[in-house]
């Protein structure tokens, strides 16, 4: 517990803050959009705005693996499971997000699906073992931070022969999806980006040098911690005083610059780049996802069962994309706390922990209320 | 009495290596065995000595309050309590939120076929410990039994009774602007000592179920500021839902200092591995009080002479807010909303 207190330390954070204050120049503005939904979360959580000066405005990114995944990939694992009567193991956030017409997971299980929690793969791999009657689907969802494990177990599951196991591959890369927002993000000027923390101890500090390079937007990787979060904002804030666009590393607890190379070796070795996927919010992004090589076609579920691409529309009134690409704040949408909650999501950005929408929901909306 | 008794129960009950069997809730021999050579031998008293099939008892005046609570934890037994004594401290605090005096307790048992005896003897022990030491009787009660697949071992439903003290008025509506919120110890250790046991998590500084009867210290309270307007205890979804639930009744807002609301150190590891926020984890022997801002030191001195609220805290103060936000500093000196509980964060907790 030391070990986390140093990082929730609130002096510390207030000191902090009263630097940022210090250094920020007023006439100057600091959009910075943090990827991921996990600094989403730290930042709501700890009312990390508050602490902020009004010209430093944080923007949520798209670093959420269930919200940016399309409703017809959603609906497609529903229909594995009622089709072909697989037991489905997913992660929890997932059973509540719509695919067509609204339909979820959750529904499915309840009309007699099997449709089974778990906290990893490994999980889904030991139900594999002690049910050999039946065939056991996981739902892979995530960026590179959870696309290892996902290889171990593939190759485990060939090592031991299992053929009543495979994997719905939606397993998706981080930088594509910077490079998108970098791309086209056009009715919002971004200063600065709060670069992935768990994603980048995989990938290391190297796969962004384009943010610089190509963008001359400064990067900070940064922890998920709160004091993270802070201090990477500080240090955005001295490069974007000092006219400078570099990728530097505030997670060197964590982040090599050349990452984890075993990781890399072994997601290669398993999957291979999709040639085009697509994203709820940004559309289809060339060589953003991975699919799992021929080699291993036996544990992928998408080929073994020749599962269809369903293309399914979102709710109209949902702004997820919007809110995705940074263009809307969460609260700007129309349906926000009324139409959709935590409760009766219409749109993903509403159910994972990591979704701006329900960070908002869960942590901030009083403060348009009490606007209002 | 002994020969008749052998007459009729020809054949000791095995309580040692016994099973739950259809016949224990049919209504015939076998059940009154399991009553009287198991309840009866434990709660032992004159009403269930009665063996009526309720039981009667003189009213004292004033207001009387009931509560009522089914107990369905998973696991049975958990570090620091186990089902029984969690289904006696369950009313009887549910009763005591009303500022009253607990009087006496029922309980109904739900027994799945095939359950040890062995188990189910040491769930009855422990009630039978827990009502003794809270000096709450349990004067009647119910046995069901349901078939292998159909239950979980036990399930037990306890209705408490009690009186409340003449001048002593506790309900969430009177939460008002002005009024401090004030909490008796530290949060979480229920739900926690039970996810570690069902994850099968070890720690060195293993985390014990705070379960417990607060009647006592909810007398001193009283005893000490007769105006307290508002007791809850925050059994499952945490402080967050009982202060939700009281700002919704009340019409009221609250607002929070993060720093003031103790978290044992353990329970702040456990709730970080597993992603749980320990402001909506179940507690089982802790109380939220409500009280005029001008009485909330001497109440916080009242509760803290009490073993059962030596870390009591002033955590913070009701607001008026349309919006029924409950709002707290956090320890950066931010803000957030602690909003209502989405969905189920911890099933079968109690």
């Amino acid at each position: 517990m030391k070990y986390l207190d140093e990082f929730r330390d609130g002096e510390l954070a207030r000191n902090l803050a009263a630097r940022i204050r210090q250094e920020v120049e007023p006439d100057r503005r600091y959009a910075l959009m943090e990827f991921c939904g996990g600094h989403t979360h730290a930042i709501c959580r700890y009312g990390i705005e508050d602490l902020l000066p009004d010209n430093v405005r944080l923007i949520h990114g798209p670093g959420c693996p269930v919200c940016v995944l399309p409703s017809g990939r959603l609906q497609a694992a529903i229909e594995l499971v009622e089709r072909e009567r697989v037991i489905l193991c997913s992660y929890g956030d997932l059973l509540r997000v719509p695919g067509a017409q609204g339909d979820t997971l959750l529904k499915a299980k309840a009309r007699g699906a099997d449709v089974r929690m778990v906290y990893s793969i490994s999980d889904a791999l030991d139900i594999a073992r002690a049910q050999p009657d039946r065939h056991i689907v996981f739902f892979a969802i995530g960026f590179e931070t959870t696309t290892p494990p996902t290889a171990v177990v593939i190759r485990q599951a060939e090592r031991e022969g299992l053929g009543n196991f495979s994997v719905y591959c939606n397993h998706v890369l981080t930088p594509p999806a910077l490079r998108a927002i970098l791309a086209t993000h056009s009715p919002i000027q971004l200063d600065g980006c709060i670069g992935p923390a768990h994603v980048s101890t995989v990938i290391g500090s190297q796969p962004y040098a384009f943010v610089a390079a190509d963008h001359r937007r400064p990067l900070v990787i940064a922890g998920f911690e709160p004091l993270d979060v802070l201090q990477a904002i500080s240090m955005l804030v001295r490069q974007i005083n000092a006219g400078k666009a570099e990728v530097e590393n505030e997670y060197t607890r964590a982040v090599a610059s050349e990452g984890n190379r075993k990781a890399q070796r072994l997601m290669a070795e398993v999957f291979e780049l999709r040639p085009t996927f697509e994203w709820r919010g940004l559309g289809w992004l060339p060589g953003s996802a991975l699919a799992i090589r021929p080699e291993f076609a036996e544990w992928d579920a998408e080929r073994r069962f020749a599962m269809p691409a369903i293309r399914a529309t979102d709710h109209k009134a949902c702004a997820c994309g919007e809110v995705l690409r940074g263009v809307k704040h969460p609260q700007d949408c129309t349906v926000f706390g009324t139409a959709c909650t935590p409760d009766h999501p219409l749109g993903s950005c509403m159910v994972s922990a990591e979704g701006a929408c329900a960070a908002y929901y869960h942590y901030g909306r009083f403060r348009r209320a009490a606007a209002s | 009495m002994m020969n008749r008794r052998r007459e009729i129960f020809a054949r000791r009950l095995d309580l040692a290596h016994g099973r739950v069997d259809m016949s224990h809730g049919g209504g015939g021999r076998a059940m009154a065995q399991l009553i009287e050579d198991l309840f009866l031998a434990a709660f032992d008293n004159d009403w269930l000595r009665a063996q009526d099939d309720c039981a009667q008892f003189a009213v004292p005046a004033g207001r009387l309050v009931i509560a009522t609570d089914s107990h369905v934890v998973s696991p049975l037994f958990f570090p620091g309590g186990d089902i029984g004594c969690l289904s006696v401290h369950g009313t009887i605090n549910d009763v005591a939120m009303a500022g009253a005096r607990p009087l006496y307790l029922a309980s109904s048992f739900i027994l799945e076929e095939g359950f040890p005896l062995a188990n189910l003897t040491r769930i009855v022990e422990s009630m039978a410990h827990a009502a003794r030491r809270a000096g709450v009787p349990i004067i009647t009660g119910d046995t069901k039994v349901v078939e292998r697949g159909k239950g979980d071992g036990v399930f037990i439903t306890t209705t408490g009774v009690g009186a409340v003290p003449e001048g002593v008025a506790i309900s969430a509506s009177r939460a008002t602007p002005g009024d401090a919120v004030l909490l008796s110890g530290s949060l979480g250790e229920h739900g926690m000592a039970v996810m570690a046991q069902r994850e099968n998590l070890s720690f060195d500084a293993p985390i014990e179920s705070d379960t417990t009867a607060l009647h006592e210290l909810v007398a001193a309270m009283v005893a000490a500021v007769p105006d307290i307007h508002c007791l809850r205890d925050p059994t499952r979804g945490g402080l967050a839902s009982a202060l939700n639930e009281i700002a919704r009744q009340a019409g009221v807002g609250m607002r929070l200092r993060e720093a003031a609301i103790p978290v044992r150190e353990p329970v702040r590891a456990l709730c970080e591995l597993l992603g749980l926020d320990p402001l909506y984890v179940a507690n089982e022997g802790k109380l939220i009080a409500i009280c005029p801002a001008d009485a909330a030191d001497h109440l916080l001195a009242a509760m803290r002479d009490h073993p059962l609220g030596r870390e009591a805290a002033l955590i913070g103060e009701v607001v008026a807010d349309d919006h029924g936000f409950v709002e707290m500093e956090t320890v950066f000196g931010g803000r957030r909303l602690v909003d209502w509980l989405s969905g189920e964060q911890l099933p079968r907790i109690c």
